[in-house]
């Protein structure tokens, strides 16, 4: 397992630049700022609020010897892994989804042990980012203790300074890249989700570079306007890209809900020829259009408009 | 543990499905004003019966970040990080805000599923076979490891087959009570105990001095010999070994109409 030096993390924020200024781009060039080998954190949670403009655009480009880590995976994990992309995955729970069992694809390259799985519990996934975004090397906590998943992965334990209890020590993490999708963001970088967070907050705090795609690029008069909704400040992000329906095939609360019919199709795909299905999906939706919009025109107006109604129908106005 | 049996006719159409039986039993055991975290699936479904029947003040948790969610109807959430399962709620964080709730002592009940269990309540969700050289990767803990041990009383809900039911899991995914005895707390799992296990066949505990799984009741028609051929080590026997109540047709209609959605009433046309 890498420890990322904290303070060596720190360092490199203290001598970072912060300027207030323009950060649009399109996906294709914020992606330009990921490099092979780096540990990509990838936003939202199974198939919620995915940065799927941007893990398109970073499909695109295939990067090589990449670490992925994700609360819990989604069938954007198979992607990756078809195109050769990944040599470890860091999360707690890969699949697709409960309907669609077991995702096949994963369990090819992780089977032959030809891609590694760290396996964490969800909360120490959590307290990893956290951790990372704290500016400290660990966290204490009560899970994880006694199971085959602490062993397998070494973790240590601390014994309380003053009371003497033994805790877990969740190593921090502090990802190369953090791709979140939000609802809005301005073209400084602040940035507003609606609905649930996942662990995006400690996500991109932990990160050392924050790419964030957004549904609409707002003033920052309209960013001012409802700051208690502002989950990240314009110096902790260093790409802004706008992305409606960023996150689709997956949902993106209150906009959109999850196209499970395209889920179905990738799938059965998945379930009957393996990685090469998984290599098919990525030349026919990501390589063979210019952009995540050509997507979503293959997609079509009717389908979004069918989505966004569900959406409308499960979250309060 | 509490059984709120209803005294109300059984249902009587006679087609009860295990899932429905298992989250129908389940759901008993789960109070009114007590809080529950659940995982998805039959855990969730079984909380929501609950809350529709004997437990209005029951608050249902999920790991995306949902606080006190209400559900819709037919539209019951595949994902505890979804918009569905979200529906109703009074409260929205993230995932790890979540788990430190359970990690305070704030969450009643633990509520999860199980691809495999052993005689001491561990569960495996992460390999069949071994680590290095698995016969099947499966997806992983999620936040079941955290469930069972940050919850207060941990509940199990599952089918009752012999490939579920084993000696020793393959993996210690989720810690039960270890290797029996005080192991668990030796491990430093200071908090969280296991309560029921629930299944098609029976409703099972742990003997609080061996922490070994152990008989307490049966579903109506199943005998002690049908369950121990279904489980894959030796099970104890409580001393009095109970029939529980048959699902009534007011639980079996809830169930189904939250899983299928309100039932439409169809008008007779000559």
């Amino acid at each position: 397992m890498e420890h990322v030096a904290v303070l060596a993390a720190r360092a490199e924020r203290e001598a970072g630049g912060r300027p207030a200024v323009d950060k649009r781009m399109t996906a294709e060039a914020a992606v330009q700022l990921i490099r092979d080998g780096d540990h990509v954190a990838i936003g939202g949670t199974l198939y919620s609020r995915t940065p799927m403009a941007l893990v398109f655009a970073l499909l695109r480009q295939r990067r090589r010897h990449l670490t992925v880590s994700r609360p819990l995976a989604c069938y954007e994990i198979e992607l990756f892994l078809s195109t050769g992309a990944l040599d470890r995955i860091v999360s707690s729970w890969v699949g697709i989804g409960l309907p669609w069992g077991l995702a096949p694809i994963f369990r090819h390259y992780v089977e032959r042990g030809e891609v590694a799985y760290d396996e964490w519990s969800h909360l120490a996934i959590g307290l990893r980012y956290k951790a990372g975004a704290m500016g400290v090397p660990f966290l204490p906590t009560l899970t994880m203790l006694g199971s085959d998943l602490a062993a397998r992965l070494d973790l240590q334990t601390v014994t309380c300074p003053y009371t003497g209890e033994r805790l877990a020590a969740v190593p921090a993490l502090n990802p190369d890249v953090a791709l979140i999708h939000a609802h809005r963001a301005d073209m400084l970088g602040n940035v507003q989700v609606d609905g649930y967070r996942h662990m995006d907050v400690d996500m991109a705090r932990a990160a050392r570079t924050v790419i964030v795609s957004a549904e609409e690029i707002v003033s920052p008069e309209q960013i001012a306007a409802h700051p208690d909704r502002t989950m990240l400040p314009h110096f902790a992000v260093d790409a802004v890209v706008a992305a409606p329906h960023g996150a689709y095939p997956h949902e993106c609360y209150g906009r959109y809900g999850p196209d499970l019919r395209h889920f179905d199709g990738y799938a059965a795909a998945a379930k009957e020829q393996g990685p090469a299905a998984g290599l098919r999906y990525v030349e026919e939706n990501v390589d063979a259009h210019a952009d995540f919009a050509g997507f979503l025109a293959a997609a079509g107006p009717d389908r979004l408009a069918a989505l966004a109604a569900d959406a409308g129908e499960l979250t309060p106005r | 543990m509490s059984d709120i049996t209803a005294d109300i006719p059984p249902d009587t159409t006679g087609d009860i499905t295990a899932e429905e039986l298992m989250a129908i039993t389940a759901s008993r055991l789960l109070a009114d004003h007590k809080v529950v975290f659940a995982g998805v699936g039959m855990p969730l479904l079984a909380s929501a019966v609950a809350r529709h029947r004997h437990a209005p003040h029951l608050t249902i948790v999920l790991e995306g970040g949902i606080i006190g969610t209400a559900l819709l109807p037919g539209k019951l959430p595949i994902s505890t990080n979804e918009m569905r399962a979200a529906y109703g709620a009074q409260m929205l964080t993230d995932i790890t805000d979540i788990f430190l709730y359970a990690q305070r002592g704030y969450f009643d009940y633990g509520f999860l599923g199980a691809a495999q269990v052993d005689m001491y309540g561990n569960i495996n969700t992460s390999v069949i076979g071994t680590m290095e050289r698995p016969r099947v990767r499966l997806p992983g803990s999620g936040g079941a490891n955290d469930i069972i041990s940050l919850c207060n009383e941990v509940l199990i809900v599952t089918q009752h087959e012999p490939r579920r039911f084993v000696e020793r899991v393959d993996f210690i995914t989720s810690p039960g009570y270890l290797s029996g005895g005080d192991s668990r707390a030796r491990a430093g799992l200071v908090t969280g105990r296991l309560g029921a296990v629930v299944t098609d066949l029976a409703l099972l505990d742990f003997e609080p001095v061996s922490r070994r799984m152990r008989l307490c009741a049966l579903q109506p028609g199943v005998s002690v010999s049908q369950v121990r051929a279904q489980t894959g080590f030796e099970l104890l026997l409580s001393d009095e070994i109970t029939e529980l109540a048959p699902p009534s047709a007011q639980e079996v209609a809830i169930y189904r109409e939250l899983r299928d959605g309100p039932v439409a009433v169809t008008v007779q046309t000559p």
